[in-house]
């Protein structure tokens, strides 16, 4: 009896028939714009979709080949793609790091990263919070030297750099 | 004799201070990236490339920036035996193989053996790929000069077709993968026409997609994801090295020269021919244990079995440099982004930056000597320092990761769009990548996409629209005729075989 931790989330053959729907979904969109652009041969050559329009048509038919091998493989069904445990993990990161893209651009790149450092070593490090304050905000400093003032690559700020005057 | 002239005075570029300079700089640089989890050759490569944009701008600048890019390659190819041996984690896919063998030897207590013998087969394996440039890369340009578009568009069909019949995975996945790089290429302003292609009403859409938030978003973010899937906990044998082992090891090196220069064939040819270094890793370490006198004993930690693959990787690591500087066609991932880099300091690779452009190709390639010299001392006395980054937690290098990726993808346009493509791009590495959809040839149609375009169009224009084009004289119709056989090699294989078991 497996546990629940390690059942499988979603097996290979599912998530194998869904991307290659999802990649021949891509192609026909890629074939529907160039025929609108006009895929033919113009009055002074191919025209704007002519190339796109082949290469949409490729992307069609190499998904639907592995759309029905997958559909053929019995063995795809057992096997797992991804268990309950590791998908917690990786959702565990996936949704902080897509809030600290979303928060950089109201809090600017160094204070967000910082969070993001901090909330990482909080919630998968187990770190006391007198290890993680110097370490997040210490990385962040050090980008902050590395960018701003040695490559002088400006990077978007936020209301603490202008409050410090750092713009 | 005239390429050791030209290569002389690359080593007069390449041997100002500055350049020196940045060489130890990039090769440091590229073995931590080479170390760390999530960061590998192709996306370190990519989140540097911004911040050479000013630098390249002065005169002189864009051979100081390709010999920084390109010896943050050589230190990472150095970097992937680190984490390989003492971990056992690849950190790089071509050094898998190292692993095997590697490894073993490091739970016997010869670390040290087994890491110097690394990273000087490497070294081998790296000199023997650049003396073959030198002598190589010249003859090539000047062939290359006579191409016309047809000539061009069959050699990048070649580059194509050899990816989907070489592989060895499933043909539909790497076709898929490839076309969908095609097509992202596609997006945007057309540049023949002026009319806007599947932007769909988009103006974040118009500029395009930028291959280097691809690469940093399906290398980086996607490795970070699969890493942390397995859970990460470093175990890694200590890493000491002292002048006596050293010596020990070299002493022992010789023996297998065979093996040394068989890997060094097989890297060479894999690196030009677009296979890359991590089938050539595999394939010289299979030849190596059906061809040596201690076969049986591969696998249960024996040097040669690190000589092997090693040589091999870096050989065709380095090799890969080769059709991108002669021919604008790079054998690897790494060396697309360099050629990214080049188009983006406003170099046009291919045969004539030969002509036009001496001082860089041969700084370049001077470069790529010394580099590796400079990897060879660098790795060798400071082993312990980079073995101890892989003994920082996961929790706390994991989000840097990400955030350098950040950085990365934000700085190559100063866009929060492509921060957020770069997380779309990882979420599709991550699921690509289990479902063994090959990366490579994405990343290969997405930077080689506008120029395959371009010269088909010209090819095409050229003929009113008829695709005999390319049978149209021997070199275009040789060409074409061997992509086409290699995109059905394994085809062809197979009839082969059926055809010898019937006799």
């Amino acid at each position: 009896m497996q546990s629940e931790e390690q059942q499988s989330a979603a097996s290979v053959m599912a998530v194998e028939i869904g991307v290659a729907a999802v990649v021949f979904a891509f192609g026909a969109l890629v074939m529907f714009d160039s025929y609108r652009l006009g895929a033919s041969w113009g009055e002074d050559g191919p025209q704007a979709g002519y190339f796109p329009f082949y290469i949409g048509l490729m992307i069609c038919i190499s998904s639907a080949a592995i759309f029905a091998r997958a559909l053929r493989d019995p063995g795809l069904a057992a096997e797992s793609f991804v268990s309950r445990e590791e998908l917690k993990k990786i959702l565990t990161v996936l949704v902080p790091t897509i809030v600290y893209v979303g928060l950089i651009a109201y809090l600017g790149f160094y204070v967000a990263s910082t969070g993001y450092i901090a909330y990482f070593m909080w919630q998968l490090g187990k770190y006391p919070w007198i290890k993680i304050v110097p370490v997040a905000a210490g990385v962040s400093v050090a980008f902050f030297l590395i960018f701003e003032v040695w490559f002088q690559v400006p990077l978007p700020k936020g209301p603490l750099e202008a409050l410090l005057g750092l713009n | 004799m005239e390429e050791i002239n030209a290569l002389m005075q690359g080593f007069g570029v390449a041997l100002s201070p500055f350049n020196l300079l940045l060489m130890f700089a990039g090769v440091i640089l590229g073995i931590v990236i080479g170390v760390l989890p999530g960061l590998g050759g192709a996306n370190g490569v990519a989140i540097l490339l911004p911040l050479t944009f000013s630098m390249a701008q002065q005169p002189g600048g864009t051979t100081s920036a390709i010999i920084l890019l390109s010896c943050i390659y050589w230190g990472a190819l150095f970097g992937g035996a680190i984490t390989s041996i003492l971990f056992n984690i690849p950190g790089e896919p071509w050094s898998v193989a190292t692993t095997f063998d590697g490894h073993p030897l490091a739970q016997k207590g010869r670390a040290g053996s087994a890491l110097t013998a690394a990273f000087t087969s490497s070294f081998v394996g790296a000199l023997v790929a650049v003396i073959m440039i030198t002598f190589l890369s010249p003859v090539v340009a000047g062939f290359a000069l006579r191409f016309g578009p047809p000539e061009f568009f069959s050699v990048y069909l070649l580059t194509f077709c050899a990816f989907v019949g070489m592989s060895g995975g499933n043909a539909a996945k790497t076709i898929a993968s490839m076309m969908i790089g095609f097509a992202l290429a596609a997006v945007g302003l057309d540049s023949v026409t002026g009319t806007l292609r599947l932007t769909f009403g988009s103006t974040a859409l118009l500029k395009g997609f930028d291959f280097l938030i691809a690469v940093i978003g399906l290398f980086g973010i996607g490795e970070i994801l699969e890493t942390l899937e397995e859970g990460l906990a470093f175990k890694g044998a200590s890493a000491r090295i002292n002048i006596k082992v050293v010596l020990e090891t070299w002493k022992e090196l010789p023996r297998y020269w065979a093996t040394s220069l068989r890997s060094s064939a097989v890297g060479c040819f894999m690196g030009i021919v677009p296979g890359g270094a991590t089938p050539a890793s595999f394939m010289s370490y299979g030849l190596a244990r059906r061809l040596s006198r201690d076969g049986k004993d591969f696998g249960s930690g024996i040097v040669e079995g690190v000589v092997a693959p090693e040589t091999a990787a870096h050989a065709a690591g380095t090799s890969a440099l080769l059709p991108m500087i002669t021919l604008g066609v790079p054998g690897s991932p790494t060396a697309a982004v360099l050629l990214g880099g080049l188009l983006i300091w406003g170099l046009q690779p291919g045969p004539l930056l030969f002509v036009e452009k001496p001082d860089f190709v041969w700084g370049l390639i001077a470069s790529m000597y010394l580099g590796n010299i400079v990897g060879l001392i660098v790795v060798l006395t400071c082993v312990p320092l980079f073995a101890a980054i892989l003994r920082i937690p996961f929790s706390i290098i994991a989000p840097v990761i990400i955030v350098i990726c950040a950085i990365g993808a934000y700085t190559v346009h100063n866009s929060m769009f492509d921060v957020w493509l770069m997380v779309i791009f990882g979420v599709v590495g991550y699921g690509f990548k289990k479902l063994r959809y090959p990366l490579a040839p994405m990343v290969l149609a997405l930077v080689l996409g506008d120029r395959a375009e371009e010269n088909f169009r010209n090819a095409i224009k050229g003929s009113q629209g008829d695709l005999l084009v390319f049978f149209s004289n021997a070199l275009v119709g040789g060409l074409t005729a061997l992509a086409l056989t290699l995109l059905f090699w394994p085809v062809l294989a197979a009839g082969w075989r059926i055809l010898r078991g019937r006799r």
